[in-house]
């Protein structure tokens, strides 16, 4: 009983966050930016964020981190962090020579006030930046949002550093993948190359954070959107954003910069949200969507029809971070299960809009909460209180899956103890073909785990 | 690339011959240099993990909290309150307004949903900076909880992790000598042990043979009651002598309690660990038993380690860790299976550490202080090693590079102290350097 602190009974909290569910900002920051080829994050704070940020990064990918760190001190946290900083810059372009450096702050850095936008033009006054070498950077207060927040910042600032508007268009269509596994970007690059669609992705994290085994340390793997394609972001002729908290506010930014209309969709998890995915797609493109997609989507709905009896009605709860939630909220719903809790740290309206809208008139009878006091110890209390069949999200749910000895799938970010979210993605068809085999991989081994001998049975 | 950084080059040597080596170390890292260490408040976090039946309480923004949520696999026997990640969660209306109303709410809340025995309050970076008075709050609590409620000053810019471990011990300090319960003939405190996959309790099966009593362990499978009464003991016993140091020279200095730095890391150190607290205690009866307990566990030993020695003799090794002691551990516990250390480095090791690594290893080897990724990847390479030895930010270097690789931090999953331990230690060196994987790695290299 690794929980057994936790009570049934359910009290109003206000001050009091428990085993949460979301992280900070900068590690969101620092993955986004290890989607860019060449680009070495750098992390404005004291040392041991970046320390944390890629020992969570490591742990969660099992691939190398690379990221600098400004190696704050009690002198620079009292006379400002700009003399680390250009320090840091001049050591990073002569020691790690990467293409760019990508600058997020901390807590720290934010709250005595440093002006990176400031700092980074009198690193460039002073000549710490070599020709054709490349800054961009962002703001991750720790303090505001969560880590999906510093992801998008992230975004943001790829965004104000490259993109360039020649006024001839190139008739690309930029993609804003959001927060997904290295796999996911793959996947997505895969369906445009089976549609026949001319894309443009960033950030890629596919070839940097799932990396092959060569025989040498990569410190620059051969992944991530290049410095040319991201320019040439500037001219595409549409922006799709996956996720509206990790990809929306990087297309606006890009529509004011450049012109570029935009459409921000569901991340393309599950069926109705790849279905909405690859009709924007070859309606944007002009391009119909192959037999090869339609039968990939027909296996699915296939696999559905089979399995059906097993997934109705089955109760989830499921925690993580609000764009996947969405999405896997509407695939659960498809698959006719009841998705009966869920839970997200990272703070914003528009995901209890969204719930709403997909769950029906006052969440459909399931508990829904997002915001600081959204955390994992809610919803052990929610689970003892009601119990559920299935658990849905990242690993600090083995608590809760041991106490209440329930299936456990895991989804989303951090998973520490197992692996297989790096390889097989969770987007498109394919990806819900895979999370189905999971999810019913639990739910029959837990029916076969308890039934009587006599119900014990071979053919399912 | 350029490999170094050359404001580092001082913090690097290449043993040559007999000649002293001399690093520059304990100072700051470079700005913008990927280095492997982190900061005050992860230092003082490790150490005061594992009191298992004491509330945890990270003061800050919610990642502090987030990022050190069970990482240690530092096993308890019975409380698990310090597993649980609590933290006050700060918004950007604390960072303008302060968040000493929060701490408060939170603090009382928590202790009266648990009744811990104990709190530890953990600054963070920001409160370091907006000035929240941690101490006053911590007092107050006390007064209205009679527990202690202990503020660890872990801001995580104020310095290195070493820093952080100096913090934990002051906060420790404070509870010591709180209690006045009389301590058997025989006892002895364990500092610097964190029951990493259960290692203490291995130990305190060796001491309980002896006839040691085991007063306080401080802090593997800590408990309050206990720490509060650890100025009873008659001896303090130091591993990880750069988390402790602090606090063994301050109850000598406070209780007149002697201490002995040891490591329980290889079968010379734990053995001479058990015969100096014997000798500490000059009673031949213990004595006569720790020779009993040594060679009966190295009969059983030895001749296991022969097998994995035939295959793993002459195989090169690079140690990377956090302290120091550990690496003079490894490489004699390295050379007993026949290896040798080719590059040997720590995170926070001192000039004196590094003199006494310089002399234990072969001519040729790089020693070298706060080292990143791209310097270990280089000194593997240019050494020829076959295997590293790290935690868990150099272990897929490692893997990318094909070199076999054994954990010797917090990720450990088998005990590696004691004899057992030198048993699991070469048991894992064995599988992983020559795991069947790697004849299939960096096909790229072999032309396929």
């Amino acid at each position: 009983m690794l929980l057994k602190h936790t009570p049934k009974e359910i009290k109003e909290r206000n001050a009091l966050t428990i085993n949460p569910a979301k992280t900070c900002q900068p590690i969101g920051a620092m993955y986004a930016a290890l989607g860019i080829h060449g680009c070495l994050p750098h992390s404005h704070g004291s040392q041991g964020c970046c320390s944390y940020h890629r020992s969570a990064l490591t742990r969660h990918y099992k691939e190398p981190v690379m990221a600098g760190t400004s190696s704050f001190t009690e002198g620079a946290s009292v006379f400002g962090g700009q003399a680390n900083l250009i320090q840091a810059i001049n050591n990073i372009f002569t020691v790690y020579n990467p293409d760019i450096i990508a600058i997020h702050t901390t807590c720290l850095s934010e709250t005595i006030g440093d002006d990176v936008n400031q700092i980074v033009g009198k690193a460039v006054e002073e000549n710490k930046v070599p020709e054709g070498k490349r800054i961009m950077y962002c703001s991750t207060p720790s303090y505001i949002g969560s880590h999906v927040t510093g992801f998008s910042n992230m975004v943001e600032g790829i965004i104000r550093e490259f993109p360039v508007s020649t006024g001839t268009k190139n008739r690309k269509i930029n993609i804003i993948p959001g927060w997904v596994e290295p796999s996911d970007m793959r996947e997505i690059k895969a369906l445009a190359k089976t549609m026949g669609v001319e894309i443009i992705m960033f950030p890629d994290t596919s070839d940097v954070m799932d990396a092959p085994q060569t025989g040498t340390h990569e410190f620059y793997p051969r992944g991530g959107t290049t410095i040319a394609q991201l320019e040439a972001a500037g001219d595409a002729k549409y922006t799709l954003a996956l996720g509206k908290y990790c990809s929306e506010a990087g297309a606006i930014a890009l529509e004011n910069k450049c012109g570029i209309k935009f459409k921000t969709l569901d991340l393309p998890i599950g069926i109705s949200a790849t279905d909405r995915f690859i009709s924007t797609l070859s309606n944007i493109a002009g391009i119909p969507v192959p037999q090869s997609i339609t039968d990939e989507r027909g296996r699915l709905v296939d696999m559905i029809t089979d399995m059906q009896q097993y997934l109705y009605c089955k109760k989830v709860a499921l925690w993580g971070d609000p764009d996947q939630l969405i999405a896997l909220t509407e695939f659960l719903l498809d698959l006719d299960a009841k998705p009966a809790f869920v839970v997200s740290g990272t703070p914003g309206k528009y995901f209890m809009e969204r719930m709403e809208q997909l769950l029906g008139k006052d969440m459909g009878g399931a508990k829904v909460q997002n915001g600081s006091c959204a955390d994992m110890f809610l919803m052990h209390q929610w689970i003892k209180n009601e119990g559920c069949d299935l658990l849905l999200g990242n690993t600090y749910g083995k608590y809760i899956a041991r106490d209440e000895n329930i299936p456990f799938v895991r989804m989303g970010f951090p998973i520490y103890d197992r692996v297989g979210h790096s390889y097989f993605p969770t987007v498109g068809y394919k990806g819900a073909m895979y999370m189905l085999e999971k999810i019913l991989g639990v739910l029959m081994d837990k029916q076969d785990a308890d039934s009587s001998e006599e119900a014990f049975e071979l053919v399912m | 690339m350029n490999d170094i950084l050359k404001d580092r080059a001082l913090q690097i040597a290449t043993r040559t011959g007999n000649e002293e080596v001399n690093i520059d170390c304990s100072k700051a890292s470079l700005a913008g240099s990927v280095s492997q260490r982190a900061c005050v408040f992860c230092g003082s976090r490790v150490v005061l993990f594992p009191i298992v039946d004491a509330l945890h309480l990270i003061h800050g923004p919610v990642g502090c909290a987030v990022y050190t949520w069970d990482i240690r696999g530092t096993v308890s026997s019975g409380p698990e309150l310090h597993r649980q990640s609590f933290s006050t969660d700060l918004r950007e209306k604390h960072v303008i307004f302060g968040g000493e109303k929060k701490l408060y709410t939170t603090l009382t809340s928590l202790i009266d949903k648990h009744n811990p025995k104990a709190a530890f309050v953990y600054s963070t970076c920001i409160v370091g900076v907006i000035g929240d008075d941690v101490e006053a709050i911590c007092r107050k609590v006390e007064k209205e909880k009679h527990i202690p409620v202990i503020p660890v000053n872990s801001a995580g810019f104020k310095g290195s992790k070493k820093d952080g471990y100096k913090a934990a011990c002051d906060a420790l300090a404070q509870l010591i000598g709180t209690s006045d319960e009389p301590a058997p003939e025989f006892s002895i405190n364990i500092l610097g042990d964190f029951n990493l996959a259960g290692e203490l309790w291995l130990l305190e099966e060796y001491y309980r043979k002896m006839g040691v009593n085991i007063l306080a362990r401080i802090t593997g499978d800590g408990r309050i009651d206990d720490i509060r009464k650890a100025h009873k003991a008659q001896l303090n016993v130091v591993q990880c002598a750069g988390s402790m140091i602090h606090l063994a020279k301050d109850m000598e200095e406070k209780y007149g309690i002697p201490f002995k730095r040891v490591s329980y890391f290889g079968v010379e150190d734990m053995s001479q660990a058990l015969y100096e607290v014997a000798e500490f205690f000059g009673s031949s009866h213990m004595m006569e038993k720790t020779r009993e307990l040594v060679s009966e566990e190295l009969s059983k030993l030895l001749p296991v380690l022969e097998k994995y020695r035939e295959r793993l003799e002459g195989k090169k090794a690079v140690i990377y860790v956090g302290g120091a002691f550990k690496a003079v551990s490894l490489i004699k516990a390295l050379r007993l299976l026949g290896i040798q250390t080719v590059v040997v480095g720590s995170q926070t090791g001192k000039k004196e550490d590094y003199e006494i690594m310089g002399r234990l290893c072969d001519p040729g080897t790089i020693l070298v202080d706060d080292s990143n990724p791209l310097e270990l990847a280089k000194f593997a390479r240019e050494t020829g090693a076959d295997i590293f030895i790290g935690g868990v930010k150099e272990r897929p270097i490692a893997f990318k590079m094909g070199l076999g690789f054994c954990d010797h931090n917090h990720e450990r999953k088998e005990a590696l102290a004691g004899y057992v331990g030198m048993e699991n230690f070469a048991r894992e060196l064995y599988a992983s350097v020559l795991s069947p994987v790697w004849q299939f790695a960096g096909m790229k290299e072999k032309a396929l």
